[in-house]
């Protein structure tokens, strides 16, 4: 099962390598979501996935499942959420004020 | 006793929030958030003196003893940053008052200073690693949006490319993050350091640290600093200033600390590598200082060799380079911040950036040119100003182990900086008076009066060395022996 999941965030993370090479703001957006996602992943398979009980003392039998990974993965989801939509107004932003989605055009102004 | 460490976070995050409500009243949001920061550097003046006296403290959140919980821990190290970044902080507002304008003021600018002084602190001040992250992008989000605030096209453009690089870099510390959680089964900075020292610092260890290696040093500028010149020019003064000052700065804590506190044990690899990247930082850097003649893009050059100097100490490794390396990290953090103000405050008054464009500013503005002089003579580090004790400690440490090349490199850059802000000095405020007294735009005490306390601060800083050398010692005392740090998180509960 781990080796399962690491070959799927190998995939997502050159799926995410790919779109943050391209030219495009959303492109690049799209790459970091994609980006956080795989990062999640590893997160939980780096703790070990599903290997015994819910971690309630005295509730349930031992071994618990390490419940620290998904802690540490909702802590870095919401971070994630907000960078993301903060990014995405400024995408639009550069989009109304510059009026352009193209990185290459983005360049240091021509008097520097 | 101990929850007052955790005040440098929460009160200005507090207040932060509180100030989002008050928009209107710009007069308040000013009242409110000096002073909130001047009783920050209060409670880290206290801490600091705590902790000399007791040794390192901590408080576990929540009653989680380590290394279950998340804690912070005050070390002379961390307060000492603490202490500098939140009286550079308020001095940068006072300069801010005059100068950002109603419009940003209006636009919850003083929150986001607040909230990004949170994250500073906190990056400073907490032991858990995981903790770091989250600290790290507190500071992060604040910054993204004072980089844009005001949105002139410039610092869209700049900003889009800050952001991303720095959303790469914070994947990056993620991924750091599960290969070390899988490795070593723990995030207490301490913990880990002990499980490290038990099972030896192998070479997925050493891989790890190269990882953690390259998040710290995009966030520091070192080496990996293409981001910085670009992004730290666009915004406003009195924000640059806080940027130069403080942002940069994080990242090099981070870096001493992880590389003293757990990656210590196979300096081969990890520390060689951190030589050669201060090295080339060192050299790219000068280079940029000289190349330009925008007084805002030789200023940004000027960080960057700050930062391979500071890392100069750290690869060198010795207890001495490494007290010489945290004087000058205080010493920086005043002096850029005084940099950038100054270099505001010309653009300021002429109107224009190229330095060839302006002449004679001294007839103008006295004492502004001599204050440009005095922080060009600090941070050549000539005697009894702030740079001096930083420089010679480096450079001691250097001679003790043998590292001749870097020793070279870095008293070489020294020059360069002089040079590069020489040049700037001699074009701009010497030369001939080009400002008729007519045509000239008065000084605004609000801004001359920020940079002088800066001055203030810099002089005292490099003649009461001695007084803070006491602290100095303790800090680099800790660092080099981790035990120490290791003994004060899992010895017991205080």
């Amino acid at each position: 099962m781990e080796t399962l999941i690491i070959m799927l965030i190998g995939i997502l993370v050159a799926v995410a390598t790919y779109l943050i090479l391209s030219r495009n703001i959303i492109r690049i957006i799209l790459g970091t979501a994609v980006f956080s996602h795989a990062v999640h992943l590893l997160i939980l398979t780096m703790g070990g996935l599903k290997q015994g009980n819910v971690p309630l003392l005295k509730e349930a039998n031992a071994p618990y499942t390490d419940a620290l990974p998904q802690a540490l993965i909702l802590t870095a989801i919401v971070i994630s959420f907000a960078v993301t939509a903060f990014i995405l107004v400024l995408a639009y932003r550069i989009y109304q004020d510059i009026g352009t989605d193209d990185l290459d055009e983005l360049r240091g102004a021509k008097d520097e | 006793m101990n929850n007052l460490i955790v005040l440098p976070l929460i009160l200005p995050i507090m207040v932060g929030v509180v100030l989002v409500f008050l928009r209107p009243y710009i007069k308040l949001q000013r009242v409110f958030s000096l002073l909130t920061l001047i009783v920050t550097a209060g409670i880290s003046l206290l801490l600091l003196n705590i902790v000399r006296t007791d040794g390192i403290i901590r408080l576990d959140f929540g009653g989680w003893e380590p290394p279950f919980g998340i804690l912070f821990v005050a070390d002379s190290f961390a307060m000492l940053l603490v202490l500098t970044a939140s009286i550079v902080t308020a001095i940068c507002l006072i300069y801010a008052f005059s100068s950002i304008g109603e419009r940003h003021e209006k636009m919850y600018f003083y929150p986001f200073v607040l909230f990004l002084v949170a994250g500073v602190n906190g990056s400073f001040l907490t032991g858990d690693l995981f903790n770091l992250f989250v600290c790290f992008e507190v500071m992060l989000l604040a910054s993204y949006v004072l980089v844009t605030l005001g949105g002139t096209k410039r610092q869209l453009r700049e900003a889009i490319k800050y952001v991303v690089i720095n959303i790469l870099a914070s994947w990056f510390f993620l991924v750091a993050l599960a290969y070390l959680y899988g490795t070593v089964g723990t995030l207490n900075m301490a913990h880990i350091s002990e499980r490290v020292a038990e099972a030896g610092q192998g070479p997925l260890l050493t891989t790890i640290s190269i990882l953690f290696l390259i998040v710290f040093s995009l966030k520091a500028g070192l080496l990996l600093f293409f981001w910085l010149p670009g992004s730290y020019s666009v915004p406003p003064t009195a924000i640059a200033a806080l940027f130069g000052a403080l942002l940069t700065k994080v990242g090099i804590y981070a870096l001493f600390r992880s590389f003293t506190l757990i990656f210590y044990h196979d300096t081969l690899i990890s520390h060689t590598l951190i030589g050669i990247m201060a090295a080339i930082t060192l050299i790219v850097g000068c280079m940029g200082a000289i190349a330009f003649k925008d007084v805002r893009l030789i200023v940004s050059y000027n960080v960057v060799i700050a930062v391979g100097f500071i890392l100069i100490g750290l690869a060198v490794g010795t207890e001495t380079s490494i007290a010489g390396s945290i004087y000058y990290v205080i010493h920086d953090m005043i002096a850029k911040a005084m940099l950038f103000l100054l270099a505001g405050t010309m653009i300021y008054l002429t109107g224009k950036s190229k330095i060839d464009e302006m002449s004679g500013l001294i007839r103008n503005y006295p004492l502004f040119g001599w204050m440009f002089f005095l922080v060009t003579c600090s941070l050549a580090g000539i005697p009894p100003l702030s740079g001096f004790v930083g420089k010679i400690l480096v450079g001691q440490g250097a001679i003790e182990s043998g590292s001749y090349i870097l020793l070279a490199l870095a008293f070489l850059s020294s020059i360069v900086v002089l040079y590069s802000l020489l040049r700037i000095f001699l074009n701009t405020i010497f030369g001939e008076t080009i400002i008729s007294l007519e045509d000239e735009k008065p000084m605004k005490m609000g801004m001359i009066i920020p940079i002088v306390l800066l001055g203030i601060a810099m002089i005292s800083l490099g003649l009461g060395a001695e007084f803070i050398s006491d602290y100095v010692t303790d800090a680099a005392h800790t660092l080099a022996n981790p035990s120490v740090y290791i003994d004060a998180v899992m010895g017991g509960n205080k």
